[in-house]
């Protein structure tokens, strides 16, 4: 596995939204965390690289080890394990700059100033998702004029070019249509021969699709953790079932 | 906890009810198949034969509302389970429709000649067979998947009246060659009771399934 968590608790201020949250992500996988709103799916997923540490007011106890390394250590360094661990969010967000630079941003960060390096690095996360044939004449246009899908597409290209090995995405089709949503999912399939994808999704369907792994979260309990067949087809827990069957939620 | 989903509850109903329509329909083919051989009764078994169509019908009925709740409702978990299951009973109440139509036209058959002998065995196997889809149905709508298990017990019991009645007919045929023509019916309607027997319980492994989600088709019993 890549990730574990034991007895991860997450306080935001005196309201608890994760109690005792023992989890296993397993590399090359697509781990899909399922759930009514406010169940503390996104809050899990924010934990894995910090970027709950933004929120005034937030308290964790338990563990979240990666790779043998304890992510919520106050000593760790919070750059590297988002550059190891990055995220996609559910609107696209391009930076108002080129294509070229959008997807070089993060190597730029980083120190990088070698022009073919960067140039090698932006072909080869473009082509990770299936962009560069599209918009290798077009790389000097401004990211902001792309479709919502291209949009998508960059932005985890963006995430690509600094070689992560986990790929958070938060609702990642939320904003685009049934067809870009498709293309999309394709996508997630093909990265994860490369990467370790966990997604929060409300599109239970987009769950059974495309994850390997699903998780189950209610008023911040994981109540259910397991092969995807399974969670969609003989789930263990009556609470799970009721959701999942549309009688709860 | 709030019930969600009125429609597809509502069609999920529908679907019950007509599995169980089709059920009752084929448990009365089957009573009436080996009634009209009882009593020499041409006109009981053109009956079985006609009531055939609407039994078919049923099947199609049933097909075409499991695949439109599939394509529309993504149906998951026990509800995933129940329509694929339904799918699955349809098409073997559709069978047991079939083979007691088979029995129907042996019935037909038989009803131009007087009986070989008083008929003991096969309307014993017949009761067998009825109580069995009974049973079958039953655990279905109950959701009981012990009842369905009991029915391998039952399977085992109609083997042996059909070998029962296979082994005394061909004694009878083997003495006196001229009984061939009476005694061959019989040992087909035996063979068509065993396979009804045979596809009550692969309905009952499908309410195992169905309840539990434990596949136990092909393991042994």
């Amino acid at each position: 596995m890549i990730i574990k968590t034991n007895k991860l608790n997450l306080w935001y201020g005196a309201f608890q939204a994760l109690i005792d949250v023992d989890l296993a992500i397993e590399r090359n996988r697509i781990t899909a965390l399922i759930g009514p709103s406010g169940c503390g799916k996104s809050t899990l997923l924010r934990v894995f690289n910090r970027m709950n540490d933004l929120i005034e007011g937030v308290r964790m106890s338990g563990s979240v080890n990666f790779e043998g390394k304890e992510i919520l250590d106050h000593e760790i360094d919070l750059i590297t394990l988002r550059k190891r661990i990055g995220m996609v969010f559910q609107r696209p967000n391009p930076f108002p700059l080129s294509v070229f630079e959008n997807v070089v941003y993060g190597l730029r960060v980083h120190g990088e100033k070698n022009k073919q390096v960067l140039a090698e690095a932006a072909e080869k996360s473009l082509s990770a998702v299936l962009l560069f044939d599209e918009l290798k004449d077009k790389l000097s246009m401004n990211a902001l004029g792309l479709s919502l899908e291209q949009q998508q597409r960059l932005c985890i290209a963006r995430l690509l070019s600094v070689t992560p090995e986990v790929l958070l995405m938060d609702e990642p089709c939320s904003a685009l249509d049934p067809f870009a949503t498709m293309k999309i999912e394709e996508l997630m399939i093909e990265l994860k021969k490369q990467y370790t994808i966990v997604i929060v999704t409300h599109n239970m369907q987009q769950a059974a699709r495309i994850s390997d792994d699903c998780g189950y979260l209610l008023l911040g309990e994981l109540v259910e953790f397991a092969d995807t067949k399974k969670i969609f087809t003989t789930p263990a827990d009556k609470r799970t079932e009721d959701y999942i069957t549309g009688r709860f939620g | 906890m709030i019930e969600q989903r009125e429609h597809f509850q509502k069609e999920l109903a529908k679907l019950n009810d007509l599995i169980l329509k089709m059920g009752g329909m084929v448990e009365k083919s089957i009573f009436n198949s080996v009634e009209a051989l009882k009593k020499s009764d041409a006109k009981m078994a053109d009956q079985v034969i006609k009531l055939d169509d609407g039994i078919d019908k049923l099947e199609l009925e049933i097909d075409e509302l499991c695949l439109e709740l599939l394509a529309t409702q993504q149906p998951m978990a026990i509800d995933l389970r129940f329509i694929t299951t339904g799918m699955r009973i349809a098409s073997d109440i559709e069978r047991i429709g079939d083979l007691a139509v088979d029995i129907a036209l042996r019935a037909f058959e038989l009803s131009k000649q007087p009986l070989l002998k008083p008929l003991e065995d096969i309307p014993k196997m017949a009761e067998l067979a009825e109580k069995m889809v009974h049973r079958a149905l039953d655990s279905f709508v109950k959701r009981d998947a012990a009842m369905a298990r009991g029915l391998w017990a039952d399977e085992e019991k109609a083997d042996g009246y059909r070998d029962l009645i296979h082994d005394e007919l061909v004694g009878i045929m083997t003495k006196d060659p001229s009984t061939i023509s009476r005694a061959l019916p019989l040992i087909l309607i035996a063979r068509h009771l065993e396979r009804i027997a045979d596809h009550t319980t692969n309905i009952g492994e499908d309410v195992v399934y169905m309840v539990e989600g434990k596949v136990i088709k092909h393991a042994p019993k």
